[in-house]
Formats: structure tokens, C-alpha cells, sequence
């Protein structure tokens, strides 16, 4: 069953600057897509069309469906019918992503309330079970803290809790390691990758990076200045690709590797 | 996890209320009637006057009391307008979109060239000094501040991504506004109009020692200040008490605010 479904989707400035140009794909449950592309290539921005969060000075044209609604044109209300419950977003910086003022267990709490319709102790129960799910060591400390007591791993999970919690049928994880610790980097993609299966999710994983995307995603598109260059399995994209620039970025990524491999360390 | 109050919030709190205290005292009593004259001209302090008495022989206790509740007044009015008009504009202001935001920022940048003692010398030039006038003027120089103070509070709380992210949640703009923008901006708000308040205090001083003020017979600190100017040489305590009860009023609301900031910040709040 396609859950999204995107065609053709161009995003421009009101000058009429093309940031996106013509970009499809489609996604279906338990498939992951993985987008990657250096800073600027427009792949930030297809996330934030998919939910109809394009900033007001940006224009969107062709069509993405997320199930039976065409995002693109939709009124404020359809969009929040499917924000959250359709698909969720995790972001890149954790930190900001979360509203400084509030303690975490509150902001897990009204995510609850909406989506789950419970209520009082049941929601502090919810809560608690969501953070455990995300692996957090302390949950009854954490659910107490601000964001900024609690570390930036803490912090990551704690937005993919508060993602899942609205129990969205695809998931857009929008460079969520890139903030991370090299070693938090792994558990947090081992985490998203276990939740991901375990309820079947659609994944859409958005990243600079090709050694993240080659570890959690089926398939990826490489964009570059708002344009695709080349899509693929991992596999083949890695062994074999075609086009120059996903070479460039196979072999940088692959320097790092040798690096380590053969000593080759400063 | 107590909240630890920061000094600066008790020692400002403290200065505020000995002014606090003495302005509501002087509803009930006061040591002598502010138009009394019986004591002796330009008297020294002494127990029966504590802050001497002035060239009419009227006691500068009493007067200055009156000055409490008169520097009160005008603070607390002046910064409910200027709070009321500037908050309804500043939020106007900064949800709106493209040209109407150009349109907004470069009115409220304008209305801050405006000068306010100006203005307030047209007000009493169109109405008559009065006490009422110098609050309106000033609450209008403050609603100038406050406006722009909140549209770019909550400009920068909009482009933070927790808001994004709640609205990726499904979260709809009044629930928003309500859950992440207010209780963002109001803490730096508060400590604005805390900051003001003081500022008012000061503006309504000045404009009664210009005699755009508080009208005679009651006394405004300012129109003290102003009276004891001629004889400062020979009595400095007319001029001084009004002059240290403003310093301790500015002050004062000056470590209030630092403190409030301090207090109701949970990033800067420091753990007991």
C-alpha cells in the first residue's frame, strides 16, 4: 500500500529560484528510503513539503499524496489531520527541537492527550512506557527534566518518542545523528531501525552523510542542487554507481574508512 | 529541585517596597498635611521633621511620601497602558506575514524616533498638566518599547524548530501560540515591563520638574527636586531625599527585573 506518494515536486522562492526540481518517489510500509545530498541540495525541504511546513516564501508545485490527501494546495486543517498522525518528523538538532520550556514529560504529554485521548494517570504511564521504549536509562528523571538537563542523546531519543508517540504511519528523520556523538550516532540509528521495523513504519531518512544512509535505508536517491543525479538500492549505489558526483561522495566516505582501516592516522 | 531566588531579586524587592510602603502609608497617615506651613522656612532634619522642611515650610517627609504614591502611580499606569497597547501590537506585529511585516517593523522603528517628551509637552499643551496626562504620555513611550520588544520576542520564538516541530505534531496555531509562544516570551516581557516601570518613574519625575507633571499642591519627587533646586546650598536634604527615594526606586526595579529574569529562566536558574 503506497502511503506516500510524490511526483514531479518542485520548490521555488517567490522570485522564482528553483531549490527542488522535479523530484518523485513513492514509499509504501516497511519501506526506506534514504535521501542524500550536501548542504543546500534541497533534501531538508522535500521533508518539509511532504507535510505541507514549506515556509511561507516558499512555493511548492506538483503533487505529493500522503494517503488520499494531495498536500500540495491543502488547507491548514487538512494538513494537521495527517501532521503527526500520518507522519512524523525527527529533526536535526534535538536541542532546538524542543521547547526549552517546558519539561519533557509534558511535552510527551500532550502528544498523548491528542492522539491517544488518555487521560491523567495513564498519561504519566504513557509516558514512561515511551521513553523506555527509546532505550532511556532514567525515564522517571527524564520525564522531570528540561531539555536542557538531560544530554543530547537523551535529547534525540526524546524526540523520537515524542515522533512515535502520535503513532504516524511514516517517519521522516531529518539528519537526526548529524548533532550526535559518533558513538550515540550508531545506537540512535540502531534504535530508529528497530522501531522502524518493529511497527512496520515507512521510512523516509534524510542525510549528508553515505555510511548513516547505507546502514538504515533500502533504497536511496542522491540529490544535488535541488536535482536527483542517481537512485538505487544501498548496494548497488555503493558498488556501482553510475553518476560522477555519488562516486565523489562513495570515495570521501570511503577515505574515512581506510583511515581507520590501515592505520593511515595522523 | 527548589528554586533558588537570586540576591538581586530580594535586594530589589526590598528597595521597592520601602517606597512601596511608604506611598501606602500615605493614604492613611502622614506626619503633617502636604499643605501645612506651619514649620519654620528651609528647617534642618530633625526628629519633628525628618527630611527638614522646605522654603514654604511645608515637611519634605510628607511631601516625599506623596512623591512615593505619585512615582507609584505613574509607574504602575504608564506601564499597564504602554504593556496593554504594546503587547496587543507587538503580537499584531509579529505573526504578520511578508509586506505586512515590513510594514509593521518599519512603523514600530519610526514611532521609537518619536520624541516622547515632546509628545508630552503637546499632551499638556492640549489637556493641562496633570498627573493623568504625564501617565498617558509616558504609557505611550512605553507601549513604543514593549511593541517592539514583542514582535521580535516572538518572531524569534517562530523560527525555532520546537515550533516547527510541534506543528509537524499536528499542533494548530492557536494551541501553539498558546503551549510554546506565550510562555516563551511572557518571563522576557515581564522582566521588560519591570524595566519600564522604573522608567516611568524617572520620565514622570522629569516632566514635573519641568512642571509637565503632577500640579500643585500635591508633590511629585521631580517637582521636590525642582523646588529645592534654588536653595540646594544652603538645605541639600530637599533636593537629596527625593532625589536618593527616585535612585532607590530605579534601582530597585532595575534588580527586580534582573532578578525575575534569573528566576524564571530555567536555563539560567541555578540548582539547589
Amino acid at each position: 500500500m503506497t502511503l506516500l506518494q510524490v511526483d514531479a515536486l518542485s520548490i521555488a522562492t517567490r522570485a522564482g529560484a528553483p531549490l527542488v526540481d522535479g523530484l518523485s518517489f513513492s514509499l509504501n510500509a516497511g519501506e526506506r528510503l534514504g535521501i542524500i545530498g550536501e548542504s543546500g541540495s534541497g533534501k531538508s525541504l522535500t521533508s518539509l513539503a511532504v507535510c505541507g511546513l514549506l515556509p511561507a516564501d516558499l512555493t511548492a508545485t506538483g503533487s505529493v499524496h500522503v494517503g488520499d490527501l494531495e498536500v500540495i494546495g491543502a488547507r491548514e486543517s487538512e494538513l494537521i489531520a495527517i501532521r503527526g498522525s500520518r507522519v512524523g518528523i525527527v529533526f536535526q538538532e534535538p536541542l532546538t527541537a524542543l521547547d526549552p520550556l517546558m519539561r519533557i514529560g509534558r511535552q510527551l504529554a500532550i502528544v498523548l492527550r491528542r492522539f491517544r485521548g488518555l487521560r491523567g494517570a495513564a498519561i504519566d504511564d504513557a509516558a514512561l512506557a515511551a521513553l523506555e521504549e527509546v532505550h532511556i536509562r532514567a525515564p522517571k528523571r527524564v520525564l522531570r527534566a528540561f531539555p536542557h538537563e538531560i544530554s543530547g542523546g537523551e535529547r534525540q531519543r526524546v524526540a523520537i518518542a515524542l515522533a512515535l508517540a502520535s503513532g504516524p504511519e511514516i517517519l521522516i528523520a531529518d539528519e537526526p545523528t548529524t548533532a550526535l556523538d559518533v558513538t550515540v550516532q550508531a545506537e540512535v540509528l540502531d534504535l530508529l531501525d528497530a522501531l522502524v521495523a518493529e511497527r512496520n513504519m515507512a521510512l523516509l531518512f534524510i542525510t549528508h552523510d553515505i555510511a548513516v544512509v547505507s546502514r538504515i535505508a533500502d533504497n536511496v536517491i542522491v540529490m544535488r542542487s535541488g536535482v536527483e543525479v542517481e537512485r538505487g538500492t544501498v548496494r548497488g549505489i555503493v558498488h556501482g554507481a553510475a553518476d560522477a558526483y555519488t562516486r565523489d561522495l562513495i570515495a570521501s566516505a570511503r577515505e574515512f574508512d581506510d583511515a581507520l582501516a590501515f592505520g593511515d592516522i595522523r | 529541585m527548589r528554586r533558588r531566588i537570586p540576591h538581586s531579586l530580594t535586594a530589589g524587592t526590598i528597595l521597592v517596597a520601602v517606597i512601596v510602603l511608604l506611598a501606602v502609608a500615605s493614604w492613611f497617615w502622614l506626619p503633617f498635611p502636604i499643605d501645612d506651613m506651619s514649620g519654620g522656612r528651609l528647617e534642618a532634619p530633625s526628629w519633628h521633621h525628618l527630611f527638614g522642611t522646605d522654603k514654604l515650610g511645608r515637611d519634605l517627609f510628607a511631601r516625599s511620601m506623596i512623591g512615593a504614591r505619585i512615582a507609584l502611580e505613574a509607574g504602575f499606569f504608564a506601564s499597564l497602558i504602554g504593556g496593554l497597547v504594546g503587547v496587543t501590537l507587538g503580537l499584531l506585529a509579529g505573526f504578520a506575514q511578508r509586506w505586512w511585516d515590513s510594514i509593521a517593523a518599519s512603523l514600530l522603528d519610526s514611532l521609537i524616533a518619536f520624541p516622547t517628551l515632546l509628545v508630552a509637552m503637546l499632551l499638556v499643551a492640549a489637556w493641562s498638566a496633570s498627573l493623568t496626562t504625564a501617565i498617558v504620555a509616558i504609557g505611550f513611550a512605553i507601549a513604543t518599547v514593549i511593541a517592539r520588544v514583542t514582535r521580535l520576542l516572538i518572531k524569534r520564538v517562530l523560527n525555532q524548530d520546537f515550533i516547527l516541530a510541534s506543528r509537524a505534531s499536528g499542533s494548530s496555531w492557536p494551541r501553539i501560540i498558546v503551549l510554546h509562544v506565550l510562555p516563551n516570551i511572557w518571563p522576557t516581557l515581564l522582566v521588560a515591563l519591570a524595566l519600564q516601570f522604573g522608567l516611568a518613574s524617572l520620565s514622570e519625575a522629569s516632566l514635573s520638574y519641568l512642571g509637565l507633571g503632577t500640579p500643585p499642591p500635591n508633590a511629585s519627587w521631580g517637582s521636590l527636586l525642582q523646588e529645592a533646586q534654588a536653595t540646594v546650598t544652603t538645605a541639600p536634604v530637599g533636593a537629596i531625599a527625593p532625589g536618593l527615594l527616585l535612585v532607590a526606586l530605579v534601582v530597585g526595579t532595575n534588580l527586580v527585573a534582573d532578578g525575575l529574569r534569573e528566576y524564571l529562566d530555567p536555563t539560567l536558574r541555578r540548582q539547589s
